[in-house]
C-alpha cells in the first residue's frame, strides 16, 4: 500500500463529491457536538458551583468520564442508540462535555473571593454577580476548556465511520481494509491539518475573548 | 444612624461553635467616622459585615436610620451602603472607572453620567481620570487601588460607608497619606463611616467614636479622649498603648478642655482655635511668645471666643502628660485634663 505518498490528493480530485461529503460530516459531528457540550456543561458547572451537594458527584463522574476510552463510549451507546450519525453525534457529546465541564466549573470556583465579597457588598443579584462578576473572570479558562473539546473532537470523530456515522474517519476505514494508501491519506491527512489549523485559529480567537483587563501586562 | 441591639453572631465550624460577636450594643451617629477596633479574631469584620447583611445575625436587631436590616431587601440595603475592602476587590476585567461606576451601573444610571461621577471621584480621592480612568486594576499601585475602592465606594453617595481595614495592605507612609486624604474626604462628603482596623493610632487619627472590641464583645466604646483618659479596663490601658499620655495630648482639643467664656473675666491674650490639639497649641504658644496674660483665648469654627485656658492649667495638663510612664493610667476619673 505504499505507493505514491500523494496519491491521496488524486483520489480527492477524482471523488469531489465523497471527499467533502464526509468532510461536511467530519465538521458537523465535531461542531454540533462542541455546541451540545457547551449548552450543557457551562450551566451543569453553574449549578454545580451553586449547590454544593451536586459539586462532587458531578465533578467526580466528569473526571471518571474523561479515562474511558472514546472507543469505548461509542460501543456502549450502540445497544440504547444503534448506529449512525446522530449516536456518534451524542457519544461526541459527552465527550466535549467533559473538558468543558471541568473547566468551566474550576473557573468559576477560583475567582477571587475578595472580588466576590466586593461585588456582592455592593448589591449585586445572583444572576449579576453571575453575568458581570463570575462568568466573565472564569471566561479565559472556560474558552480553554472549549478549545480542548473541540480539537480532541475533531480526532474522536474520525471513530464514528466504526458505527456508521461517516466523517473522515470512512475514508480511513475504507483504506485500512482495502488496504488503499490514497483512500486512508485522504481520511487522515485532512483530520490532522483540520485539528492544526483549529487549534491555530482558536487561539487568535481566545486573544479576542479574554477581558482586557485579564490579559498579561504588555500585550 | 445605624443601632445593633445586643447582637451576637456565633460560626459552626468542624464541629466547633465560634462565638464571634457577642451581645454587642452599639450606636453610630450619623456623620460621624466610628471606628472599631480590637485584636485580630476579636469580631469586628463580623460585626461590620452583619450591618450590610454578608453575615446574619444569630440574635439580636440592626437597624438602619430605624428600619430593621433584616426586614430590608437585601440588594437594595447593600446598594445604599458603601462597602471597602482591605484586599481591594477591584473587579479585574473591568477599566477603574467602570468600576468606581459599578453600584452606579446596577442602579441603571446612563451611560454617560456614571462615567462623569466615576471621573469627579476619582479626582476626589486624588486620582486624575485623565489618567487613571481608562486603565485596569493591574496596572495600579496598591495604595492607588485602595483609592479606587474608596471612590467606588462612594460612587451612588451612599448615606454609611463600610470600611474593612482598607489601609490594612499599603506601606506605613502611603497609609499615612490615604489616612490624610479619608479625613479630607469625610470633611466633604461628611458620610456615616464604619471603620474597621487594628492600629491604635489610625483609630486615633481618625475616629470620632472608638468601639474597642475583645474576643467578641465590646470592652468600650467612646470618643478618642475618653479611651484615653477614662480607660474602662486594665485591657483599654493596655490597648491604647504605652505613649497615651502624649497621645491624650495628640487627641485631645482645645475646645474639650477650656473653661466656658462666660465664667472668667474678660482679658486680653492670644486666641487659639479650639479645634487645635493641647500638643499643636503648645507649639504654636511656643511660636508666638510671651503675652503678659495669664491664658489665652479659645475660638470655635466661626471665630467667636468660647472659652478660656490658664497657661498654669495648660502646663499642668503637659506636665501630667509627659510624666513617667503609667503615672496617668491609674486615674481613671481623669484629674489632669476635665472634660
Ligand atoms: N465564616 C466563618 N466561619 C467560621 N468562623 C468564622 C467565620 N468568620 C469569622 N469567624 C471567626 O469569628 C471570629 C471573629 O472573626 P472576625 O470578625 O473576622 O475578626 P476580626 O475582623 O476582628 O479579625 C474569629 O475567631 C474567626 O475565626
Ligand atoms: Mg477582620
Amino acid at each position: 500500500m505504499l505507493e505514491d505518498p500523494f496519491s491521496f490528493v488524486e483520489y480527492i480530485r477524482e471523488n469531489p463529491d465523497d471527499f467533502l461529503r464526509f468532510l461536511s460530516q467530519h465538521v458537523q459531528l465535531t461542531l454540533l457536538s462542541v455546541l451540545f457540550g457547551v449548552v450543557i456543561a457551562v450551566p451543569a458547572a453553574i449549578l454545580a458551583s451553586r449547590v454544593g451537594l451536586l459539586a462532587r458527584p458531578l465533578t467526580g463522574i466528569a473526571s471518571v468520564g474523561q479515562t474511558i476510552p472514546s472507543l469505548a463510549v461509542l460501543g456502549l451507546l450502540i445497544p440504547f442508540l444503534g448506529i449512525g450519525f446522530r449516536p456518534a453525534l451524542v457519544a461526541l457529546t459527552i465527550q466535549a462535555f467533559l473538558p468543558i465541564f471541568l473547566n468551566a466549573y474550576v473557573g468559576i470556583r477560583s475567582v477571587d473571593r475578595a472580588v466576590l465579597d466586593a461585588a456582592r457588598g455592593m448589591g449585586t443579584s445572583g444572576g449579576q454577580l453571575l453575568r458581570m462578576v463570575e462568568l466573565p473572570l472564569a471566561s479565559p479558562v472556560i474558552f480553554a476548556g472549549i478549545q480542548t473539546a473541540t480539537v480532541q473532537n475533531i480526532a474522536i470523530a474520525t471513530l464514528a465511520a466504526y458505527i456508521g456515522g461517516g466523517g473522515l474517519g470512512d475514508l480511513i476505514l475504507q483504506g485500512l481494509s482495502t488496504l488503499n494508501g490514497a483512500l486512508l491519506f485522504a481520511g487522515a491527512v485532512p483530520v490532522a491539518v483540520l485539528a492544526i489549523t483549529t487549534e491555530l485559529a482558536l487561539g487568535r480567537l481566545r486573544r479576542w475573548i479574554v477581558p482586557e483587563g485579564l490579559r498579561p501586562t504588555g500585550s | 444612624m445605624i443601632t445593633l441591639d445586643h447582637v451576637s453572631k456565633t460560626f459552626e465550624s468542624k464541629g466547633r461553635t465560634v462565638r464571634a460577636v457577642d451581645d454587642v450594643s452599639l450606636t453610630i451617629g450619623a456623620g460621624q467616622l466610628h471606628v472599631l477596633i480590637g485584636p485580630s479574631g476579636s469580631g469586628k469584620t463580623t460585626t461590620m459585615r452583619m450591618i450590610n447583611r454578608l453575615e446574619t445575625p444569630t440574635a439580636g436587631r440592626i437597624t438602619v436610620d430605624g428600619r430593621d436590616v433584616l426586614a430590608m431587601d437585601v440588594v437594595e440595603l447593600r446598594r445604599s451602603i458603601g462597602y471597602v475592602i482591605q484586599q481591594g476587590g477591584l473587579l479585574p476585567h473591568l477599566t477603574v472607572a467602570e468600576n468606581v461606576a459599578m453600584v452606579p451601573r446596577l442602579l441603571g444610571w446612563q451611560r454617560h453620567r456614571r462615567r462623569e461621577r466615576a471621573e469627579e471621584l476619582l479626582g476626589l480621592v486624588g486620582l486624575p481620570a485623565g489618567q487613571f480612568a481608562d486603565r485596569y486594576p493591574r496596572e495600579l499601585s496598591g495604595g492607588q487601588q485602595q483609592r479606587v475602592g474608596v471612590a467606588r465606594a462612594l460612587a451612588a453617595d451612599p448615606p454609611i460607608v463600610l470600611m474593612d481595614e482598607p489601609f490594612g495592605a499599603v506601606d506605613p507612609i502611603t497609609r499615612k497619606q490615604l489616612q490624610r486624604e479619608l479625613r479630607r474626604v469625610q470633611a466633604a462628603v461628611n458620610k456615616t463611616i464604619v471603620f474597621v482596623t487594628h492600629d491604635i493610632g489610625e483609630a486615633f487619627l481618625l475616629g470620632d467614636q472608638i468601639a474597642l472590641m475583645a474576643d467578641g464583645r465590646l470592652v468600650q466604646n467612646g470618643t478618642p479622649a475618653d479611651l484615653l483618659r477614662r480607660p474602662a479596663t486594665p485591657f483599654v490601658t493596655a490597648f491604647t498603648g504605652e505613649d497615651r499620655g502624649l497621645r491624650a495630648l495628640e487627641y485631645t482639643t482645645l475646645a474639650e478642655v477650656a473653661d466656658a467664656a462666660g465664667s472668667v473675666p474678660a482679658t486680653d491674650g492670644d486666641t487659639l482655635p479650639g479645634e487645635l490639639s493641647i500638643l499643636e497649641a503648645g507649639r504654636e504658644l511656643a511660636r508666638r511668645g510671651e503675652t503678659g496674660v495669664d491664658g489665652f483665648w479659645v475660638s470655635d469654627r466661626g471665630g467667636r471666643k468660647t472659652g478660656y485656658l490658664s497657661y498654669r492649667r495648660f502646663a499642668a495638663m503637659l506636665g501630667e502628660a509627659l510624666g513617667p510612664a503609667g503615672a496617668t493610667a491609674g486615674e481613671a476619673d481623669g484629674d489632669a485634663l476635665p472634660a
